[in-house]
């Protein structure tokens, strides 16, 4: 099997190759849907059962490495494409190539009769290979190589219907947003190699001022990558891309990736308490200020957007606690309910559109009452919506009190995480209520869409994969038992799979937790989700779409900046994006017209002014030339002569 | 007198007073065919003086200089007459000082 290890990398390579190449030679392919997405998602699959089978077979501390080449060598310097599965990445690339399966499955009942379907695949089997680049690869070039891969496949993915100029822009501005991360990266790269001569995480150990910037650049990097104030408003526009891949990029995987990373060198990490502590308060803010913005939206993607930074959020403040394998805890199971709630709404919005008698198949106002048609697409979706809101036993119950809990503890390092910790506990309230009350106003309630209109339930190429990643949103969570049982013994994720003894891939801030206070923490977020969740449920089975009054009323004039996304776009476009315009029109306008092109004229009008003057010379008069000749002659034999 | 014996000087003198009359005829006359003898003239000053030198110094490769000089005379000869042939044939005159066609 160790042969074949390549392949993880390689087979999502060559699966986009032959879609792509095979699909640009020859239009009759193009059609060709299910071979397409054969070869798609067993392009996936493939490495999905390498992985699962390292996993297996998988002893600790001892990671499993593969090099495909040397990139580059020299004498002091040198990169290779190796990759390394350890606890963590392996962790990782399960998620990725299990859930990128059946996204990939899910995708061909979805994009049935799209007219760019080969150019779909080909993205999603790029994207994967990419991904798995930036999770498996041993240093951080090839990890920056994925970086930036999937960063660029994101943006063909948003942007994949680009006629639509709006779903275009929306690509470009995730592009943009990205690439600031992505410099924050390749400088504290720089940084790195300056201070250790190398770039393999293996050899990343840094102290001082050193550890200080590069820990704070790469979690500017994170912020890019995974949504962050103050780099996440791309993330609402991106979900302009097909819906599975709003599930698989943009709520499952590739936004996770900042947290990756930041777990991956925790070691730095924990040499900078207040690097971590601004890690903790953005992630508390950003999952607060997604959570409000949340609840005042009606598009049902947009929702789940907000939701995604939320929880994004979540997993930074878990970060910035110290809690890193709590982080990845939390990756996995929002990667299971988040993957299951996109796919979701994908069926819906599916269903709406094939309806042809909505504007907007994606605004939750003309929807209602869709369970009574669509019983698995529904059943799936409260699965993962109570998963979400944290309802024991369901994941999200696990990671999100480990979470909450670790902040409760980390106070006693610093008071600030007292406060983010209260933030955190609103958020897990806030997202239990806008959570239950898009899916009862989708599912539930009254019907709001004409009453010609049938619904259909989607194929089972679409339902299959829902109902995978409900179970797994109901399961998962098991994998992180809190430390009440049994010590932490239990704890798979954080207890047993990625701190083990010897090296530890991902080493966690050490925190002194009381038993009776983590008990009391877990009862009172047990209670928090329940009563968000019986709340919002009641609220809106009384009011139905008229709920949203009261709530407009509850929250007063803070309800204008909530359903406005609190101005930020227009804030950052007021601020960077309008005296950008206007730096570079003053650099076309007058810097250019005037300085650069009057240089470049300017020597041609002094070629032509000399030429002026000197031309009267030039009378065409022969004998005038002659006399300047033998003038010019006697002058010199003077010279030579006399001289 | 035997011209052998003459002074060599002399030739040198009447070389360099037939070469300054080339050389006025050039810069001063209008009429082409006459600015156009005037340059032979020269030639032959030229010719004159690199004979006597070759005597003076009692090296051959002065006299023979001479016959590729007369040589590139009688090809200039050939092309500068043509040349003249053609302009009077275009413009019905030889003054060179209407002949100011080459300049800006």
């Amino acid at each position: 099997m160790e042969a074949l290890l390549p392949l993880i990398i390689l087979s999502p390579f060559i699966g986009a190759a032959i879609i792509g190449i095979w699909g640009l030679l020859s239009p009759a392919f193009r059609h060709q849907e299910k071979l397409i997405g054969t070869i798609g998602t067993l392009a996936v699959f493939l490495p999905f059962l390498l992985v699962l089978n390292t996993f297996l077979n998988y002893q600790h501390g001892q990671p499993v490495t593969f090099e495909l080449f040397s990139w580059m060598a020299t004498k002091n310097f040198s990169v290779d494409f190796s990759y390394v599965l350890d606890e963590a990445s392996l962790l990782m690339g399960l998620i990725v190539t299990g859930i990128g399966t059946m996204i990939h499955v899910y995708s061909i009942g979805y994009m049935h009769h799209d007219k760019g379907f080969y150019r779909y695949f080909l993205y999603l089997n790029l994207f994967i290979f990419s991904m798995n680049n930036l999770i498996l690869g041993d240093n951080l070039l090839v990890l920056f190589l994925g970086w930036e891969g999937v960063g660029a496949c994101s943006y063909f993915l948003i942007g994949y219907w680009f006629e639509d100029m709006a779903k275009a822009m929306a690509a470009q501005k995730a592009f943009v947003a990205n690439r600031i991360g992505d410099f924050a990266l390749l400088v504290a790269m720089f940084i790195i190699f300056n201070a250790t001569g190398s770039l393999k995480f293996a050899d990343i150990s840094l102290s001082g001022d050193v550890a200080f910037w590069v820990a704070l650049l790469v979690f500017i990097a994170a912020t890019g990558k995974s949504a962050q104030i103050p780099l996440y408003v791309w993330l609402p526009d991106a979900m302009a891309g097909p819906t599975p891949v709003s599930a698989l990029i943009h709520a499952a995987t590739m936004v996770t990736s900042g947290i990756y990373l930041i777990a991956r060198m925790s070691e730095v990490f924990l040499q900078v308490p207040g690097v971590m502590v601004l890690i903790a308060v953005i992630g508390g803010l950003t999952a607060i200020l997604a959570a409000l913005i949340a609840i005042a939206q009606n598009d049902i993607k947009k929702v789940l957007a907000y939701s995604t930074v939320s929880q994004l959020g979540f997993m930074f403040m878990a970060l910035g606690a110290g809690a890193f394998s709590t982080a990845i805890f939390h990756v996995m199971t929002h990667a299971f309910f988040k993957a299951c709630l996109f796919l979701g709404s994908g069926s819906v919005i599916h269903a709406m559109a094939h309806m042809h008698i909505v504007n907007d198949p994606q605004d939750i106002r003309t929807m209602g009452k869709l369970g009574k048609y669509m019983p698995s697409t529904s059943k799936t979706f409260w699965i993962s919506t109570l998963a979400i809101a944290g309802i024991f036993p369901l994941s999200g119950f696990f990671s999100k009190d480990e979470i909450l809990g670790k902040l409760f503890f980390a106070g006693h390092e610093h008071t600030m995480y007292y406060a983010v910790w209260a933030v955190g506990m609103i958020t897990a309230l806030l997202t239990a209520f806008y959570m239950t009350r898009v899916t009862y106003l989708t599912f539930n309630g009254k019907k709001r869409f004409p009453e010609e209109g049938h619904p259909h339930e989607s194929s089972p190429l679409m339902t299959i994969p829902l109902w995978i990643l409900a179970g797994l949103a109901v399961v998962g969570g098991f994998l992180g038992l809190p430390a009440v049982v049994g010590h932490g013994h239990y704890n798979w994720i954080a207890g047993h799979w990625l701190s083990i003894e010897g090296a530890p891939v991902i080493i966690d801030r050490i925190l002194h937790a009381p038993i009776e206070t983590e008990w009391i923490l877990i009862i009172v977020s047990f209670l928090l989700a329940i009563a968000g969740v019986a709340f919002a449920f009641s609220f809106y089975k009384k009011y139905d779409l008229q709920g949203d009054l009261k709530v407009k009323s509850f929250f007063g004039s803070m309800y204008r900046l909530m359903e406005n996304k609190f101005f930020i776009d227009e804030f950052y476009n007021w601020a960077i994006i309008r005296p950008f315009v206007w730096l570079g029109n003053f650099a076309v306008m007058s810097f250019d017209k005037n300085i650069i092109d009057g240089i470049v004229n300017g020597a041609g009008y002094a070629t032509t002014a000399t030429a002026g003057i000197f031309r009267q010379l030039q009378s065409g008069l022969v004998q005038k030339y002659a006399m300047l000749m033998f003038l010019a002659i006697v002058v010199l034999l003077g010279y030579v002569m006399l001289g | 007198m035997d011209l052998l014996h003459v002074n060599p000087f002399m030739y040198l003198a009447v070389s360099s007073a037939l070469f300054t009359i080339g050389a006025l005829g050039v810069l001063t006359r209008r009429n082409a065919i006459v600015v156009f003898m005037c340059v032979e003239l020269m030639l032959n000053a030229v010719n004159l003086s690199l004979v006597t030198f070759s005597k003076m110094h009692d090296n051959p490769s002065g006299s023979m200089f001479v016959f590729f000089v007369m040589v590139i005379a009688a090809a200039e000869a050939v092309v500068g007459l043509a040349i003249i042939i053609a302009l009077f044939r275009n413009r019905q005159d030889v003054d060179i000082n209407n002949v100011n066609i080459f300049k800006w």
